[in-house]
């Protein structure tokens, strides 16, 4: 029987229980020893020219090695030239609170604290612009040389009579809030410059890309950079190549000759680290009142924050994405992106295809409301039919295999809606202050939409080990054991026998890493295949070490022997064929690229409590179909599913980055900022879809996103479910006490007469 | 005393416990993930009891006993009841919470032997992962829970 598809346990674990994880700030290398420790100085103004620098005090104050700014940053390559560059270190302007302004290098970390305050920057503020309309209006420009605060658009607004023949339409604006990744250890970097070389270790998704985007910013050859993931601490997306500031410290490595190291606080990274979603959505839907989705327009605003990071590929995921599951005659989507004195955007989590399941599954159930109908009819009447595939959207995606009104009729009954509607109405007859919602969401996401491939080499060596090198670069996913597993299926070799190599690049110089839902379906594949080679290699030269045909050769990959079929007298072991293979041993390098993305989908039913005295909404219960193709390890695939699932509730009930007008950060510690916890959360209830994709000879497609594009519309839903029979047909996200409290004495007061206890939101 | 063995240094009077752990000790599994005794990450026990190392100053522990998950384990390597829970529950991701989050659970289950769902969610309220949806830290801890050696 083949170990894939069974729980495994992981083999990384009893590592990390007991000694720990070894994540960057944990180095206690001989080639960092007495490395010197970084601390940036940011700017505390959202938006103002710099007109000096003093760094005299703080050069005097103990253990300072040097206080570096801009104006020592010139051994480097000059930016591209245009005029929203992002510079490594702020020059004559600052444009969000946390942009790195300057650095102080100490023998100690706490010497650093105390010098960086010592760093005297003179501001002349001007004004901020965080608003969305204000950005847009563009009575201030972020950048000299610019016309306008909108640096990118894509799409198109729905043309004339597009919305002809719809008995009913609905529009609605409404935003998707900006969100921090907030893994739990945040960016740390440590770096080193010898024999012409920089080494940096840094807490990365992608050792590859990192080592590229760093040689190019600090002007080296690609050979001349060495980078080093050790164990990440979680990335969400914010971890994706390397930032500016792990930049610097590398780049402070090389200009002071000496090694040094920097570990962020929450506080900075809070600031300083990429932030999620923050669009506005306008939706326009139309149909008849039978409950035909007929037209549907998402017309986007993408915060992109003070520079373009993320600004064309998150909203442009989010236009590809907008039919989501449902076979629409018509459907366009369009974005503009907008500069703001914020930190700047960049993936989390989904990275613009959470947004879009968000907006249509809100507005599927506007509409549904508009016409009297359940929810769960209009989706099962809309969706994409499962003779369909492969299905070509109006955005040009290519959705590859799916059953939507499967995943939701198995949702639906495993829910037990038809009993939790039943309960819902008792309630709403007793009138009682604790009020039950139900939440739907039916979606389909694109994982492994970069296009590029990923590489692997496996090797078995004379002892009969094996060792898997991956461009693919985990960061919690559990990759060690799922490549291990690919590769014991097809050789026999024992998974404590395998090791599995990932984010050094002078171990693995090629690669992509992790993102975007791609490792297991374009790494583990290659993995997969190149596994497949060696096992043709070593077919070969068993049968010349047996004097058979090869094709006369059999694998036994219970005990991991090569024999003539049915003869157990012959049987050789890894070990003596490696050893026969010469010095080149048995070994094969793949880069396995597919052909088109993969398209994972399913469907979410959220039950929550709302008390509607004090607005408060509690998760009771989650139920989901998350079918992303064939399961390697459902223990691992399970967790990706949870993890997502808390994250989806938690941008739909608690966490929003805020800023004021001024563009002060008003979420800057985990003391504003409203991470989810245990306490917040019910148990998750999975159940079990797989429909292949034929894309990868694995037939999986990705699973790391699909609980959190899934769970925020459907906890969103459902705490505007329970409070709808009040006539509350809305409620933006995080749906907080305050916002629920306050939509449903709006509504009261609407039914009630004007201004009836109206409270501002 | 560090996971039984004496630690001594001299150390500036602002030094945090859990520098003190990861610089003066060596014991680098205890992890910094805030600046707000919010996250938990940093969770040992001090005399027995879970405490956030972040928010006790190293001299605070002066002559008494701290545990940290590198001193979980039995003397002959023997896992822990949690930590071979976590491991056969799927209770971490990325680990970078996780000695934090074994530590509050040893601490949560020394009070309260045998917890309810809810006694452990609330028990962990102070302790963040960003990685698993607690649905299995939840699951592991409950689990340890059966164990008669917890």
């Amino acid at each position: 029987m083949s170990i894939l598809g069974t729980r495994v346990v992981r083999t990384e674990d009893p590592r990390l229980l007991t000694g720990g994880g070894v994540y960057t700030d944990d180095l206690r290398l001989p080639e960092l020893d007495g490395a010197a420790r970084v601390t940036f100085v940011h700017s505390p103004i959202a938006h103002a020219r710099i007109t000096g620098i003093d760094t005299e005090a703080a050069l005097a104050s103990p253990g300072v090695v040097a206080v570096l700014t801009a104006a020592d940053m010139d051994d480097i390559p000059d930016g591209d030239g245009r005029p929203t560059t992002e510079p490594l270190l702020a020059t004559d302007r600052v444009r969000y609170v946390g942009e790195a302004v300057a650095i102080v290098v100490t023998e100690q970390g706490y010497q650093g604290e105390d010098a960086a305050e010592l760093v005297s920057v003179d501001y002349e503020p001007l004004p901020a612009v965080v608003d969305f309309d204000d950005a847009l209006a563009g009575g201030t420009l972020l950048f000299e040389g610019t016309d306008s605060n909108v640096v990118r658009t894509g799409g198109e607004p729905a043309p004339p009579g597009a919305f002809d023949g719809c008995e009913v339409v609905v529009q609605r604006t409404f935003p998707n809030q900006r969100l921090a990744p907030l893994p739990l250890e945040g960016r740390a970097a440590a770096a080193r410059w010898a024999d012409g070389r920089l080494t940096l270790w840094a807490s990365t998704q992608n050792a590859q890309l990192a080592r590229d985007a760093l040689a190019a910013a600090v002007g080296l050859d690609a050979a001349a950079v060495r980078v080093v993931a050790p164990d990440v601490g979680g990335g969400f997306g914010a971890k994706i190549a390397v930032d500016r500031d792990t930049i610097i410290v590398a780049w402070a490595a090389k200009h002071l000759g000496r090694p040094v190291r920097w570990v962020e606080t929450r506080n900075e990274n809070l600031l300083g680290m990429v932030h999620g979603r923050a669009q506005r959505h306008t939706i326009t839907i139309g149909g008849s009142r039978d409950g035909r989705i007929l037209a549907y327009q998402l017309d986007i605003v993408q915060d992109s924050g003070a520079y373009p990071r993320g600004a064309t590929f998150l909203p442009g995921l989010t236009q590809l994405m907008a039919s989501g599951v449902y076979d629409l005659a018509y459907c366009g989507a369009a974005f503009r992106s907008v500069l703001t004195n914020t930190m700047p955007i960049g993936a989390y989590r989904g990275a613009g295809r959470p947004e879009a399941t968000a907006a249509i599954e809100r507005a599927v159930d506007l509409f549904a409301a508009e016409i009297g109908m359940d929810p769960a009819e209009v989706r099962r009447r809309n969706v994409v039919a499962p003779e369909a595939f492969p299905y070509t959207t109006a955005s040009g995606a290519v959705y590859d295999t799916g059953d939507y009104a499967a995943a939701l009729d198995a949702v639906l009954d495993g829910a037990g809606y038809k009993e939790l509607r039943a309960e819902q109405a008792r309630r709403r007859d007793e009138g009682g202050p604790v009020q039950l919602g139900i939440g739907l969401a039916t979606y389909v996401e694109i994982t492994a939409g970069d296009g590029a491939g990923e590489t692997s080499r496996v090797v078995v060596d004379a002892t009969g080990a094996a060792t898997v090198y991956t461009g693919s670069s985990p960061h919690g996913q559990g990759h060690e054991t799922a490549f291990a597993m690919l590769v014991t299926d097809q050789l026999g070799i024992p998974m404590d026998r395998i090791t599995v190599i990932h984010g050094d690049t002078d171990q693995v110089p090629t690669g992509i890493g992790t993102f975007g839902s791609r490792s297991l379906q374009l790494g583990g594949t290659a993995v997969h295949q190149a596994a497949l080679q060696v096992k043709d290699q070593a077919r070969d030269v068993a049968a010349g070490m047996i004097e058979a045909s090869a094709d006369d050769l059999e694998l036994d990959t219970a005990s991991g022997t090569w024999q003539v079929r049915g003869d157990p007298d012959t049987a050789l072991t890894w070990a003596a064929v490696a050893a026969q293979a010469g010095p080149a041993g048995l070994a094969a390098a793949v880069e396995f690229r597919a052909d088109s993305p993969t398209f994972p989908f399913g469907a979410h039913v959220a039950v929550a409590e709302v008390d509607t005295q004090t607005g408060k909404a509690t998760l009771i219960r989650h139920v989901t179909v998350d079918d992303a193709g064939k399961v390697l390890n459902p223990v691992l695939a399970e967790g990706q599913r949870h993890g997502g699932i808390a994250q989806g509730a938690a941008q739909a009930l608690l966490e929003e980055m805020c800023y004021d007008p001024e563009g002060n950060p008003l979420t800057s510690t985990l003391a504003d900022y409203a991470a989810i916890t245990a306490t917040e959360l019910p148990s998750f209830e999975l159940l079990a879809m797989e429909t292949p994709t034929t894309l990868n000879a694995l037939g999986v497609k990705g699973i790391g996103e699909a609980g959190t594009i899934g769970a925020t519309p459907a906890v969103h839903n459902a705490v505007i479910d329970a409070v709808a029979h009040l006539g509350v047909r809305h409620i933006d996200m995080p749906a907080t006490p305050q916002r629920v409290w306050a939509a449903i004495n709006e509504a009261k007061g609407s039914q009630m007469g004007p201004a009836h206890m109206r409270t501002a939101q | 005393m560090v996971n039984g063995a004496p630690v001594a240094a001299d150390v500036e009077d602002r030094m945090l416990l859990v520098h003190f752990l990861r610089e003066t000790a060596g014991l680098t599994a205890t992890n910094v993930g805030c600046d707000t005794t919010s996250c938990g990450a940093c969770t040992v026990l001090l005399d027995g009891e879970s405490v956030k190392s972040c928010t006790i100053l190293a001299a605070q522990a002066d002559g008494r006993q701290v545990t940290t998950v590198e001193g979980l384990a039995g003397p002959g390597g023997e896992l822990h009841p949690m930590q071979r829970a976590f491991r056969a529950e799927h209770g971490l991701q990325c680990g970078f919470c996780t000695p934090g989050m074994v530590m509050a659970s040893v601490s949560l289950l020394r009070e309260n032997p045998h917890p309810t769902e809810a006694e452990v969610r609330s028990g962990l309220e102070g302790n963040l992962c960003r990685c698993t949806g607690y649905h299995n830290i939840v699951r592991a801890v409950l689990a340890a829970a059966e164990e008669p050696a917890s």
